[in-house]
C-alpha cells in the first residue's frame, strides 16, 4: 500500500472514531434519556420539568445542535493534520 | 382595517416579495438551475434549509398534535431534528465533495449503473410526490380559512407563485425566496408564542416558560397544572403518556430521523454551498434555526391545550356550574366552529359544554354520576392549535395576519424544493442522464424549466384532486425515504466494496417491505377495502404503527444488499477509488465541472 494510501486510511479511521463517539452521545440523550430512561429520569425534576420529558421535548435538540458544531470543528482539525483541507 | 382586508396585505405584501426575488435571482445556466452555481453561504444555506424542510406540517399541525399527544409527541421532535446529526456526520459532506446536482446522480455513478440511477429516481419521486400533496393541501386550507376564497383558487394562486419563482430562478431562486420565507415563519411562529408564555407563566421565553411556574401566584408549575387539568377529565398524563408503546415511539423517532436525511429535497440544498467545510457547518445552522421553531412547538402545544381546557372546564369537575355555558363560549370559539373545525354536540341537553375523554371507563362512569352524556367536543381538529392560538391569546389581528402568511410561506418553500427535486430528476437523471447524453446546456436548462412546470401542474393537479390517504402522507414519505434512499447512500460512501446488485436489490427490498406493510394495513394505494389485515391491534409487527415502519424498512434494505453483495462481484477498481476520494475534502472545486 503506497504511503498516500495509509494516510488516508489513517484520515479514515480516525474520523470513523469521532462519528462513533457522537453517535453514542446522539443515542443517548434522544434513545436512550427521552425514551428509554424516561420513567427513571422524570423522578428528577429541574424546575417544572421532569427531566426525561425535557430530554425528549427540548434537551435532545440542544444536544444535536452542539453535536454538529463539534464534529465540524473536529473534522476539520484532523484535516488540517492529515493535509486533505481545502485550501 | 378588518382582519380580511390586513390579512390580504401582509400575504399580499409576502407574495409580493417572493416575486421581486424570483425576478432579480433568474438562473442563466443548468449549475444555477439546480444548485444555484454552489454559491450559497452556510448561514443562508442552514436558513433556507430551515424553511425547505419545515413545512405545513411542522408549522400548522405539529404543536396540536403534540398538544393532545403530550410526552407520545415527542417522536416528532426528536425524530425530526435528530436526522440533521445524521446528515451531517454521514452524508453531506461527502456528497458535496461528489460535487454533482442530484441524489441519483450520485447513485448512478457510484454504484456503476443506470438501473440503480433509476430506482433511485423512481425512489425518489414516490417520496417526493407523497410529501408534496401535503403542501399543497396547506396552501389551499390557508386559503380557504382565512381569506375566504375557495380551496381551488386557493390552490391555483399558491400554483402560479411556486410557478413564477421555481421556473424562472431554480435552485437560485428558490434558496433566496426561502430565505426569506424562513423569516416570515419563524416571525409568525414565535411572536404568539412569547405572548402566550408570558400571560400564563410571566416568562417571555417559550422554552423555559413550559419549565415555570403558572403567573395566578398560585406557585403551581404549569406542566404540573396541565396534568391537573385534563387527568381530572380523564386523558393521560400530559408529561408521561407514551405513544403506543416504548418501542413503537423508539422505531417512530428512529424511522423519522433516518427518513430526514434520505430525504432529497433536504439532500441536495447541500450541493449549493461552495466547500465541504461549508457543507458540515450548515447542517449545523440549519439545525438551529429549525431548533428555534422545534422547541417552541411543545410550548405552545402545552399552553394552547391548558388554555383550551380552561376555557371549557371553568369550575370544579363534575359541579354543576363547572363547565362553560355553550351561551358565554368566546368570540375565538363561535369563529371556528363557522370553519368547521371545532364541532360541538350538547350530549345531555344542559347547555353547558362537558369536554373530557369519554374513552377512559372509569371516567366515563364518574361522568355518569354527573349527568354527562359524551365527550360534547366532538370535533377539535388538531391544527386549530397554531391557528387559534393568536385568537385565544386576544392578540391583535395583524398577529393573525402573519400566522396565515407564515402558514403559507412554510407550505411554499418546501413545495418549491421538492418539486425541484423532481424537475431535477426528470431533466437532469432521466433526460440528460439516460434518454439524450447528447443535449446541450441550452437544451437542458429549457428541459428543465419544462419539466419544473410539468411536476407543478402534477402536484396541483393532486392537490385538487387528493387521494383519500392525503391526510397521512408526509409521515409515510420518511419511511418510504429511510428504507430506500438513506441506506444506499451510506452504504455508497461508508463501504468501498458494495456492489450495484447488493444497492439495487437493497432499495427494492427496502421500499417494497415498507409498502406493503402500509399496504396491508391502510389498504393497496390506501383503498381501505382493499386492506389485507385489520387495520388495528394484533396483526402490527410488534405493535408497529405503519407510520414508524421505515426503520424495519432500513433494516431490510442494509440486510439484503449485503446478503446480495456478498454473492455477487465486487465493484470494478475505479469505483472503489471513486469511494475514497470521496471521503477528503480536498479537490472539491475540481468535482464542480462535469
Amino acid at each position: 500500500m503506497s504511503d498516500s494510501n495509509t494516510q488516508a486510511t489513517a484520515y479514515w479511521k480516525e474520523n470513523l472514531a469521532i462519528i462513533v463517539k457522537i453517535m453514542v452521545v446522539w443515542f443517548v440523550v434522544s434513545f436512550g434519556f427521552g425514551i428509554l430512561l424516561v420513567d427513571q429520569l422524570n423522578a428528577i425534576t429541574i424546575g417544572g420539568y421532569k427531566l426525561g420529558f425535557w430530554f425528549a421535548q427540548q434537551g435532545s435538540i440542544y444536544i444535536f445542535v452542539v453535536l454538529i458544531f463539534y464534529y465540524a470543528k473536529k473534522i476539520e482539525q484532523l484535516d488540517e493534520k492529515y493535509d486533505v483541507h481545502e485550501d | 382595517m378588518d382582519l380580511q382586508t390586513l390579512t390580504y396585505t401582509v400575504v399580499g405584501a409576502t407574495f409580493l416579495l417572493y416575486i421581486g426575488i424570483a425576478i432579480w435571482a433568474r438562473a442563466g445556466t443548468t449549475g444555477e438551475f439546480y444548485v444555484a452555481g454552489k454559491g450559497i453561504g452556510p448561514i443562508q444555506n442552514g436558513m433556507a434549509t430551515a424553511a425547505d424542510w419545515m413545512s405545513a406540517a411542522s408549522f400548522i399541525s405539529m404543536a396540536g398534535l403534540i398538544a393532545y399527544m403530550g410526552y407520545g409527541g415527542s417522536v416528532f421532535l426528536m425524530g425530526w431534528t435528530g436526522g440533521f446529526v445524521l446528515l451531517a456526520l454521514l452524508l453531506a459532506p461527502y456528497l458535496r465533495k461528489f460535487g454533482k446536482f442530484t441524489v441519483p446522480e450520485f447513485i448512478g455513478d457510484r454504484y456503476y449503473s443506470n438501473s440503480a440511477r433509476v430506482v433511485a429516481v423512481i425512489c425518489l419521486i414516490i417520496v417526493s410526490v407523497t410529501y408534496v400533496i401535503g403542501q399543497m393541501k396547506g396552501v389551499g386550507v390557508a386559503f380557504s380559512r382565512f381569506l375566504e376564497t375557495d380551496y381551488d383558487t386557493g390552490l391555483y394562486i399558491g400554483m402560479t407563485i411556486v410557478f413564477i419563482y421555481a421556473v424562472l430562478g431554480g435552485m437560485k431562486g428558490i434558496t433566496y425566496t426561502q430565505i426569506a420565507q424562513y423569516c416570515v415563519l419563524i416571525f409568525a411562529y414565535t411572536v404568539p408564542a412569547i405572548f402566550i408564555s408570558l400571560q400564563l407563566t410571566g416568562n417571555p421565553i417559550p422554552q423555559l416558560g413550559l419549565g415555570s411556574a403558572m403567573a395566578d401566584g398560585s406557585g403551581t408549575f404549569m406542566l404540573d397544572k396541565l396534568d391537573m387539568v385534563i387527568q381530572d377529565l380523564g386523558f393521560g398524563e400530559y408529561s408521561e403518556a407514551k405513544r403506543l408503546s416504548t418501542l413503537n415511539m423508539f422505531a417512530y423517532t428512529m424511522s423519522l430521523m433516518i427518513g430526514t436525511a434520505g430525504l432529497p429535497h433536504v439532500i441536495i440544498r447541500f450541493f449549493t454551498v461552495p466547500k465541504v467545510r461549508d457543507a458540515r457547518t450548515s447542517a449545523g445552522w440549519a439545525l438551529i434555526f429549525i431548533a428555534i421553531l422545534y422547541t417552541t412547538a411543545p410550548a405552545v402545544g402545552a399552553m394552547a391545550r391548558l388554555n383550551l381546557m380552561d376555557t371549557i372546564q371553568v369550575g370544579e369537575v363534575g359541579s354543576p356550574e363547572g363547565n362553560l355555558a355553550y351561551e358565554d363560549r368566546p368570540q375565538w370559539f363561535k369563529n371556528w366552529e363557522n370553519t368547521g373545525l371545532l364541532k360541538f354536540e350538547d350530549k345531555n341537553g344542559d347547555g353547558r359544554i362537558q369536554h373530557y375523554n369519554d374513552k377512559n371507563p372509569a371516567m366515563a362512569a364518574k361522568a355518569a354520576e354527573f349527568g354527562w352524556a359524551g365527550d360534547e367536543m366532538v370535533k377539535v381538529d388538531r391544527d386549530i392549535i397554531v391557528l387559534a392560538n393568536p385568537e385565544i391569546a386576544k392578540l391583535p389581528n395583524w398577529v393573525i395576519a402573519l400566522v396565515v402568511a407564515g402558514g403559507l410561506a412554510a407550505a411554499l418553500s418546501t413545495a418549491a424544493g421538492l418539486l425541484l427535486a423532481i424537475a431535477s430528476s426528470v431533466s437532469h437523471d432521466l433526460l440528460k442522464g439516460i434518454i439524450m447524453p447528447d443535449i446541450s446546456e441550452k437544451n437542458e436548462l429549457m428541459a428543465s424549466r419544462v419539466a419544473m412546470a410539468g411536476a407543478i401542474a402534477v402536484a396541483g393537479y393532486l392537490g385538487l384532486n387528493p387521494p383519500g390517504f392525503a391526510a397521512g402522507t408526509v409521515a409515510l414519505a420518511f419511511g418510504l425515504a429511510a428504507s430506500s434512499i438513506f441506506p444506499a447512500l451510506m452504504m455508497g460512501i461508508f463501504s468501498t466494496k458494495m456492489n450495484k446488485e447488493g444497492a439495487i436489490a437493497g432499495m427494492i427490498a427496502g421500499i417494497s417491505v415498507t409498502l406493503f406493510y402500509v399496504f396491508q394495513h391502510k389498504g393497496i394505494f390506501f383503498i381501505p377495502e382493499w386492506s389485507y389485515l385489520e387495520s388495528w391491534g394484533s396483526n402490527w409487527f410488534l405493535g408497529i404503527e405503519p407510520n414508524a415502519f421505515g426503520f424495519v424498512g432500513a433494516i431490510v434494505n442494509f440486510v439484503v444488499a449485503f446478503a446480495v453483495d456478498k454473492v455477487t462481484a465486487e465493484p470494478p477498481q475505479h469505483i472503489q477509488q471513486l469511494v475514497l476520494d470521496v471521503r477528503t475534502p480536498r479537490g472539491a472545486a475540481g468535482a464542480i465541472d462535469h
